[in-house]
């Protein structure tokens, strides 16, 4: 098997098995948090034109992409009026399985990558164990750092103008994966010194803020969310790094080139 | 990696290769794969066309990608 199909099967099967598992995990973590959260949005939103909405009680079951609108409307990402939406309930579960399992793939193909470029240079698979590991960097990587600056966000929780946080969040990711790297692999003095330097660097610039934060939802809802947003990429991080190495060991074995 | 090269492979696992040409292979193989998986995220986390977005929605919000 060319090494190419072997990181794409390990990938596809991992990355749906963890997908699934941690729709699961979300359905009693973050999706009960932010269904709570959008009925405090929808009352935001309801309270300038009350009346209008109430004219349309079939509007109000299931507008979760339209809250955007009245509450606060970025500018630079406005949700189409009346652009598809999947109903509430079983459609909605099923899209957020069917983006989880892509998600995972798309992290599993990262880490295969990696595992194949590994154990091409030394001549053994990565175990499950070292693949455990690099699912907590890429944890470190795609969820603390970014988070750090851009903690976790409810809907109905204005924040910065979305492109202006895509690209922080971007940067934070590249400078948290190039400080590790230099660390991990570079055992040098100098090289510690700019993987650190490369750590910090996001945070010492910052994330784009906005000045005040007026939100009807409360804190307290915001910090559940925060803890179950990290605890749940951890458990889906390990699983992922664990599990796609595992798979992966098995389809390159044929495919492996000694040196 | 060649054709010739991947036909050798799948005919027996015990062929030896040049280590540059095997490893130059599997560099731009596993390179390859990471682009491809990380236009499945940018596609599923990023990207802003609305019904993407809606599809993914409660997903961004769950892997604290940047939502609205």
């Amino acid at each position: 098997m060319s090494t190419f199909r072997a990181i794409v099967f390990a990938s596809v099967i991992s990355g749906f098995i963890v997908g699934l598992l941690v729709t699961v995990v979300q359905q009693f973590g973050t999706v009960p948090l932010i269904l709570k959260a959008e009925v405090f949005e929808k009352a935001a939103q309801m309270h300038p034109h009350d009346a209008a909405v109430a004219a349309q009680p079939a509007a109000a079951g299931h507008d979760h992409a339209n809250h955007d609108h009245a509450a606060h409307d970025h500018g630079d990402h406005d949700h189409g009026v009346g652009a598809w939406e999947p109903r509430d309930g079983f459609e909605r579960n099923a899209y957020t399985a069917a983006a989880n399992i892509l998600t995972a793939i798309g992290f599993a193909l990262l880490l295969a990558g990696f595992f194949a470029v590994r154990s091409g240079a030394t001549g053994a698979s990565v175990s499950w164990h070292e693949g455990l590991l690099w699912g907590l960097a890429g944890f470190a990587v795609f969820t603390l750092a970014p988070g750090l600056g851009l903690p976790p966000e409810l809907p109905g929780v204005p924040s910065a103008p979305l492109l202006s946080r895509q690209i922080w969040w971007l940067a934070a990711v590249l400078a948290t994966s190039g400080g590790l790297a230099l660390i991990v692999f570079r055992r040098t003095v100098p090289a510690a010194i700019s993987g650190v330097i490369l750590l910090t660097l996001p945070h010492l610039i910052g994330a784009p803020e906005i000045a005040n934060i007026e939100t009807n939802v409360p804190s307290s809802l915001m910090h559940q969310f925060v803890t179950a947003v990290t605890v749940t990429s951890l458990v889906f991080w390990t699983l992922l790094g664990g599990l796609t190495s595992a798979v992966f060991a098995r389809f390159d074995r044929g495919a492996t080139l000694r040196t | 990696m060649s054709q010739s090269q991947l036909a050798d492979i799948q005919v027996s696992a015990q062929v030896t290769l040049p280590v540059s040409a095997g490893q130059v292979g599997r560099l731009s193989q596993a390179v390859m794969a990471m682009v491809l998986g990380v236009f499945v995220v940018g596609m599923v986390g990023f990207s802003h066309i609305d019904v993407v977005h809606n599809a993914a929605h409660d997903v961004r919000h769950s892997n604290a990608f940047p939502c609205h």
